[in-house]
């Protein structure tokens, strides 16, 4: 049914619709609406699970770990530093192949502390070996959690899904929540092959010699690179059921003639879309949508950028003292194949500053070079920092609102 | 007149400013925020040779609002969960240079009850020389109110809301002191904002100490326990009378003082001053009949396990002997 | 598409305003967006919130930066520079204030409408919180809405005394402003 909901409110109602048996809270903006909101249709009656407010991130995905193992259903939300305290058990998760599905509402990193929307949380623990699935808009948000339980109980791989902090979750926009039958209809109950139960005890979790660690390395990473299938058989599945596709691995939009296209994650992609529409006079640009960040989707962005020159990575993080961590697997993704647009690098929106609608015309202006600088952080104010902070000089950022 | 003006010499201020003002007015706090007014007294009573680190929470956020701070000492925030380790770190490196500033850790319940408790523990076990002060508002409060583990029984917040299947935070508060305790400290105590002057004795108690020591102070948060700014103090005498918030104090686990309540206020005193217990006033809920009745009991149990009850009735039994007790009009 | 900013104080309900706005135009078929600009918990800070409204889905996400109008639920931030920044030329304010809306016309060459929200509020609720009696003053001048609309809007967010009271708020608030008053802005 659709409805006018923040997001952090329809994200609650999905989680509830997908029946998770145990529920991990702990308190960080900009995820505490989505389990405020659990526990009120917890305490109404709304949800029948097991919700336990813990005493720390590292035990909310600790005590997640342990329920589905035990063979339950699970949820937990986080972000930033809460990301960051329980990374060393989303390692352990992956490494164990246990399906848990988690929103990670993406915020900024401390240091400087920010609570404001950035990725660098989701991008600290990429090689933590989980599907990482980013959404656009809430109504993505919503059809992704539900695929990311599939994709999970099928894979027996962990999936974030990645909504921005604030500009997603604390957004009230019209969102379609599904029905209960539909989504009865889409996730069968969990059953998990490894549970632990008396009758058929099995150990989890053992040492591993150099003889066998390769192995199980080998058989992890690619039964990530062989999820792309169930991402995207998960998101066909589900439009034919709802109507709605949330995007696959990655969504191209843009005209056939276009030679420049612009690669983000998650919300910044509507304002671009946007953008698009109010400089007709600017080049044909495509928007490309990478959703599935993890796995790489590197064969659907080399025949997306057959005919690009150029190629814009916007992305909101960065390698400190490297530069574009997206933009870097592109370059490496790109040096096979045909396909070889200049690729333009650039962070943006850091900590939360607004991306304003000028942005796409900046963007337009920064490509015209004869070669394409290095690593840039689009919006920084120079003129706000010591000289000796500049580094490479960057013109100033146009903020005019299109 | 510049701050350079405003300048004194650490010998001379005692002698040029009876308060030692660590925390400058401007911060950010809400009106009437207890932690705001703890902070302060336990800085003043801590005098300017210390060093400070800071858990995540509301007073490092509104005493920091960069470019801005309110601090006149040196600080240190970090992160939430290792306020107990940095300030080892801090005091190792005291220790090492052998220099006698006292480190002081700031913590909300959040940071010292939940996500904090393992640094905490491992800094009180390996006995080092420092404060650690607990400003205990009993739930996360700057992420919007969020139940800890030293949210009350039966009380309200975002995640333990009352509704048909439950009547708010079902656990009871997490007795901190005896776990703290229990590692056989030197000296570990409560106080309370009501009570100034305890706090500033206890404090001045602590810093004397050569080893690991506690204080938990409850400082209510109006918009959180829902009450107006103006009734803070008033509310958490309250807590203090009825038995809900002992005021006591324990040297190596032994309990060595408690403050005596004269006239046992009842329960309903305190709770119905804030709108986190109101789903207790419903009389048509039989289950808020029984939680009353359940937190009295909470409370007489305190009163009897700790001896806080004083001897019967007797001439210093008035709201007078009470504000002398706490210090008297001048220091409160 | 039409952009409105609301300033307000942390406490005065500036967040549920957007919310309640941006739902009762979705319940009447527009599309709409609200978000807050978001900072610590705090009472008495100043807050922003933005609600977009359009006849097509919106999917910018960025701040609203060029409002049509402006609705400000505490008179002091005036004082705050850069409050009215990007007000369209032809854009409105609606301001929570005792003082009449020619009192203003000196400072602000806007069109400006005065509410007593506050006096209102604390009148028919028992508190000062202006958000509802602002919102039915700006439906009633915009004319985007049917007034009824934010009746139905406030029965999905309350219930009980709260509502009734809050009803009986926004019918007061509406009365004696003019109907349609900001029509030209709300259509341009």
């Amino acid at each position: 049914m659709r409805k006018a909901l923040e997001g952090s409110q329809a994200i609650a109602q999905t989680v509830a619709l997908c029946r998770p048996q145990v529920v991990a809270a702990y308190p960080i903006t900009p995820q505490t609406h989505i389990v405020e909101n659990i526990a009120r249709l917890v305490a109404n009656g709304k949800m029948d699970c097991e919700l336990v407010s813990v005493e720390s991130e590292f035990s909310a995905a600790s005590l997640v770990l342990g329920a589905a193992c035990a063979g339950s259903r699970t949820y937990t939300a986080s972000a930033s530093q809460g990301i960051l305290l329980m990374s060393e058990v989303l390692y352990n998760i992956a490494g164990l192949r246990v399906p848990i599905v988690m929103t990670c509402a993406n915020r900024a990193i401390s240091a400087p502390l920010s609570i404001w929307n950035d990725q660098q949380d989701s991008m600290a623990v990429r090689d933590a070996g989980w599907i990482q699935l980013y959404c656009t808009d809430n109504q993505e948000a919503v059809d992704t959690t539900i695929q990311a339980y599939r994709i999970a109980e099928k894979t027996e791989l962990p999936v974030m899904v990645c909504v921005d902090g604030f500009t997603l979750t604390h957004t009230l926009e019209p969102i379609d929540i599904p029905e209960q039958e539909m989504v009865d209809q889409y996730l069968p109950a969990f059953k998990f092959s490894r549970a632990l139960d008396p009758r058929n005890p099995t150990s989890i979790g053992t040492l591993v010699s150099p003889d066998f660690y390769s192995e199980a390395r080998h058989s992890h990473h690619h039964a990530l690179l062989n999820a792309v299938d169930e991402i995207i058989s998960a998101d066909a599945d589900w439009e034919k059921i709802s109507g709605r596709a949330a995007g696959g691995l990655l969504a191209v939009d843009g005209p056939d003639d276009a030679r420049i296209g612009i690669l983000t994650l998650g919300s910044v992609y509507g304002t671009l879309s946007e953008a698009r529409d109010e400089y007709p006079e600017l080049p044909a640009t495509s928007l490309l949508k990478l959703r599935a960040y993890r796995p790489f989707p590197a064969d659907a962005l080399r025949i997306a950028c057959q005919n690009f020159t150029d190629l814009i990575v916007l992305e909101r993080a960065l390698s400190p003292g490297y530069g574009g961590i997206v933009a870097s697997e592109v370059h490496s993704a790109l040096a096979n194949g045909t396909a070889k647009p200049r690729i333009h690098s650039f962070a943006v929106g850091l900590g939360g500053r607004d991306i304003p609608m000028g942005i796409y015309k900046q963007l337009h202006e920064r490509i015209k070079v004869a070669e394409p600088a290095p690593f840039a952080i689009i919006d920084v104010a120079l003129e706000r920092l010591p000289v000796e902070d500049f580094g490479i000089e960057t013109p100033p950022i146009d903020t005019a609102n299109g | 007149m510049s701050v350079k003006d405003k300048t004194i010499a650490i010998q001379d201020l005692r002698r040029k400013q009876p308060r030692f003002e660590g925390i400058e007015s401007g911060h950010r706090a809400c009106l009437g925020c207890g932690e705001a007014l703890a902070a302060r007294l336990v800085t003043e009573a801590a005098g300017p040779e210390v060093m400070i680190a800071n858990a995540t929470g509301c007073l490092e956020i509104f005493t920091t609002p960069w470019p801005e701070s309110s601090w006149r000492l040196p600080w240190i925030h970090s992160l939430f969960e290792n306020t107990g380790a940095v300030a080892a770190g801090m005091e190792s490196a005291m220790k090492a240079q052998g220099k006698n500033t006292k480190v002081l850790a700031f913590g909300g319940d959040g940071a010292t009850f939940d996500i904090g408790f393992q640094a905490l523990s491992g800094m009180l076990e390996r006995g080092h020389n420092v404060l650690y002060v607990c400003f205990d508002n009993e739930a996360y409060m700057n992420t919007g109110i969020q139940r800890s583990s030293s949210t009350p029984h039966a009380a309200m917040t975002t995640t333990s809301p009352p509704g048909s299947e439950r009547m708010g935070k079902r656990h009871l508060k997490k007795d901190i002191l005896s776990i703290v305790a229990a590692h056989h400290i030197p000296y570990a105590a409560t106080s309370s904002v009501a009570y100034p002057s305890d706090v500033r004795m206890k404090v001045r108690r602590a810093m004397e100490v050569e080893g690991p020591t506690f204080l938990q102070i409850h400082s209510p948060c109006p918009l959180g326990w829902g009450h107006d700014g103006a009734y803070s103090i008033k509310v958490a005498r309250l807590a203090v009378q009825t038995g809900l918030f002992p005021m006591i104090e324990l040297e190596r686990s032994v309990l060595i003082g408690s403050m005596p309540i004269r006239h046992q206020k009842p329960v309903t005193d305190y709770l119905a001053m804030q709108q986190r217990f109101r789903h207790l006033f419903n009389k048509n809920d039989s289950r808020a009949v029984e939680e009353l009745v359940h937190i009295q009991a909470l409370a007489d149990h305190n009163i009897k396990h700790y001896n806080l009850r004083g001897e019967g009735v007797d001439s210093m039994d008035s709201d007078g002997a009470d504000t002398v007790r706490r210090g008297g009009m001048r220091w409160a | 598409m039409i952009e409105v900013r609301i300033h307000g104080r942390g406490g005065q309900g500036n967040v549920v305003a957007a919310y309640l706005l941006a739902t009762a135009a979705f319940n009447e078929g527009w599309h709409a967006q609200a978000f807050p600009a978001f900072g610590a918990e705090r009472r008495g800070a100043p807050v922003v919130a933005f609600v977009r409204l359009n006849d097509k889905p919106i999917r910018r996400r960025c701040q609203v930066a060029s409002p049509d109008f402006l609705i400000i639920q505490d008179e002091a931030l005036l004082q705050v520079p850069g409050i009215t920044e990007g007000l369209k030329p032809d854009g409105c304010i609606l301001l929570n204030s005792i003082r009449s809306s020619e009192s203003f016309a000196d400072n602000i060459k806007n069109n400006i409408v005065t509410l007593p929200a506050t006096q209102l509020a604390t009148e028919h609720l028992g508190r000062p919180v202006p958000n509802t009696a602002l919102l039915s003053a700006f439906i009633k001048l915009t004319g985007l809405l049917p007034q009824a609309s934010l009746g139905r809007a406030l029965e999905e967010r309350f219930k009980g005394d709260v509502l009734n009271k809050n009803i009986a708020l926004i019918e007061a608030a509406a009365t004696g402003l003019t109907a349609g008053l900001w029509k030209e802005t709300a259509n341009a």
